[in-house]
């Protein structure tokens, strides 16, 4: 008898947990108008979202007067992996006589990237961020070997 | 009624018009070759709506859109991948059974046409209304899996094999099932021609009119006949993941596109025989004691009723396909063996219980 109930038991639960399936299914199939599908070709320029937290390319960002924050330590050059990221540093001489080692070229081949976002952790003062741009193909290898810094550009100093 | 020129009256019409400008012979053949035609093109509008209709189905039940870039809305999609695959070479590999190879489509497509005889689709419109109908359409579908084992043990290939021999596993232990529960209405009904079957529903579809065991029979038809036309959950015999594309995995071009169509005529012809059986076929849709409503239900034309029931059917065995995960092969032997099949025996005796002590309409 046992047996019995055990066995209805589960021909209904089975129709149950099916039923919650099916209607699932039918909700998305009756509300087209919530489909999260991007019509990606046609909307690139008006209504395409792309999440912030996507991870496209990694950029230096430089604020208004030309300056980033990286002070050429080298840590995400270490920190890479793949060995994406080249720096290239030269020594000035400063105001005050002193040797200082900056930043004269940050060289990132995009084309060996994998965004695995070790050298953002690895940056001690937050100089590089990942953006969330997609569209980065071009027709030459040479065009994916970047420098990230723009030309004249100067070290932020820390107001301290 | 509204509509006047019935199709009875076409069909009497093309007959006299044969028979008066040549010989009975002659004209018996040129009507079997209408026929014929007819049936083709039938059947070729209806592929090429499921096909298009699935992949929508399976597109927004996925979140996503479907075909849309080839014509308006993606209707001329279904015409690119035929062209598509009417370019392409048909292919055979060196080592397969050549003469099994190349008859496998021919016999799976002729077997799906075959079932499509006795379906009637409006009032006149039959092609043969033998007194055996039902029993013909469920002989004669079953047919069909020999082809699918030809196509697996001619293509020399372990995937096509394994993917045959469960189709034929799961086509076998389905049959029953389907044909128990349409055996609960025929017992109802009292006759396995599907004119009478039809005639016989119009003070009721057999699902209302035959209560529970019916509905449960209905419900048991078509996840049966979902399992027949190996379609997903049931769709061991292909199953992607597991065989490539099972027992039609060495075919290519056209002869993989007759399997394909072959697929879609299944579905077309479950679907009719579950309109018919159950649904009322042709007829219109009658709450008793509503005059006004019937009226306008009866101004709808009965094609319209008969392929808007099909397409109904259609949408559900879509919506099974897009939902549900694919069984493995010993739960599927089990959901039938284990509970189907007992199921329909137990849903049989009460049907003949009823029948027996006239306790039904």
């Amino acid at each position: 008898m046992r047996a019995l109930i055990q066995y209805i038991k589960d021909v209904a639960q089975g129709f149950y947990s099916l039923s919650q399936g099916l209607l699932l299914t039918l909700k998305y199939f009756v509300r087209p108008w919530k489909h999260i599908v991007e019509q990606y070709p046609e909307n690139r320029t008006t209504t395409i979202y792309i999440p912030e937290k996507f991870a496209g390319e990694v950029v230096l960002p430089h604020d208004e007067n030309n300056r980033h924050k990286c002070t050429a330590c080298t840590l995400c050059e270490m920190a890479c992996p793949n060995g994406t990221i080249k720096i290239i540093s030269a020594t000035i001489e400063g105001e005050d006589g002193k040797k200082k080692k900056v930043l004269d070229k940050w060289v990132y081949n995009l084309g060996m990237c994998t965004m695995c976002g070790q050298c953002v952790d690895a940056c001690p003062q937050d100089a590089i961020t990942m953006k969330n741009s997609f569209e980065l193909s071009v027709y030459n290898r040479n065009d994916l070997i970047k420098v990230l810094n723009k030309p004249g550009s100067k070290l932020k100093e820390k107001e301290s | 009624m509204t509509l006047t020129i019935q199709f009875s009256d076409i069909t009497k019409w093309i007959h006299e018009t044969l028979n008066a400008s040549m010989s009975p012979g002659w004209a018996l053949f040129s009507e079997f070759v209408l026929a014929g035609v007819a049936m083709i093109l039938l059947v070729v509008v209806l592929a090429v709506l499921f096909v298009y209709m699935e992949r929508k189905v399976a597109g927004f039940m996925q979140l996503r859109l479907g075909p849309h870039r080839v014509g308006p809305w993606g209707t001329m999609q279904v015409f690119a991948d035929v062209f598509k695959l009417l370019l392409k070479e048909s292919f055979a590999p060196f080592t397969v059974d050549k003469f099994l190879f190349n008859f496998a489509p021919i016999l799976v497509l002729a077997v799906a046409f075959m079932a499509m005889a006795p379906i009637s689709f409006a009032p006149g419109l039959q092609l043969w209304d033998m007194n055996i109908g039902i029993l013909y359409v469920t002989a004669v579908s079953s047919i069909g899996v020999i082809g699918i084992l030809m196509a697996g043990w001619s293509s020399n290939n372990k995937y096509s094999l394994l993917g045959a021999m469960r189709s034929g596993a799961q086509i076998v232990s389905y049959e029953l099932s389907a044909g128990l529960s349409l055996v609960a209405v025929i017992a109802m009904c009292g006759s396995l021609s599907i004119s009478d079957i039809i005639a016989s529903q119009a003070d009721g579809w057999w699902i209302f009119k035959g209560h529970l065991p019916i509905m449960f029979a209905f419900v048991v038809y078509v996840i049966a006949g979902t399992a027949e036309t190996n379609r997903a959950p049931f769709d061991l015999a292909e199953a992607e993941s597991e065989l490539t594309a099972g027992y039609h995995t060495e075919f290519s071009g056209m002869q993989f596109g007759m399997f394909y169509l072959t697929e879609y005529i299944n579905m077309a012809v479950i679907s009719m025989v579950a309109t018919t059986v159950f649904l009322g076929g042709w007829l219109p849709f009658h709450i008793y004691g509503f005059d006004a409503f019937n009226n306008v239900m009866n101004f709808i034309p009965s094609w319209i009723w008969f392929f808007g029931k099909t397409f109904f059917i259609i949408f559900l065995m879509m919506w099974f396909r897009w939902t549900f995960p694919r069984l493995r092969i010993d739960q599927l032997l089990k959901l039938e063996w284990k509970y189907l099949l007992p199921l329909s025996i137990i849903n049989v005796v009460i049907v003949a219980f009823l029948v027996v002590m006239g306790w039904h309409f």
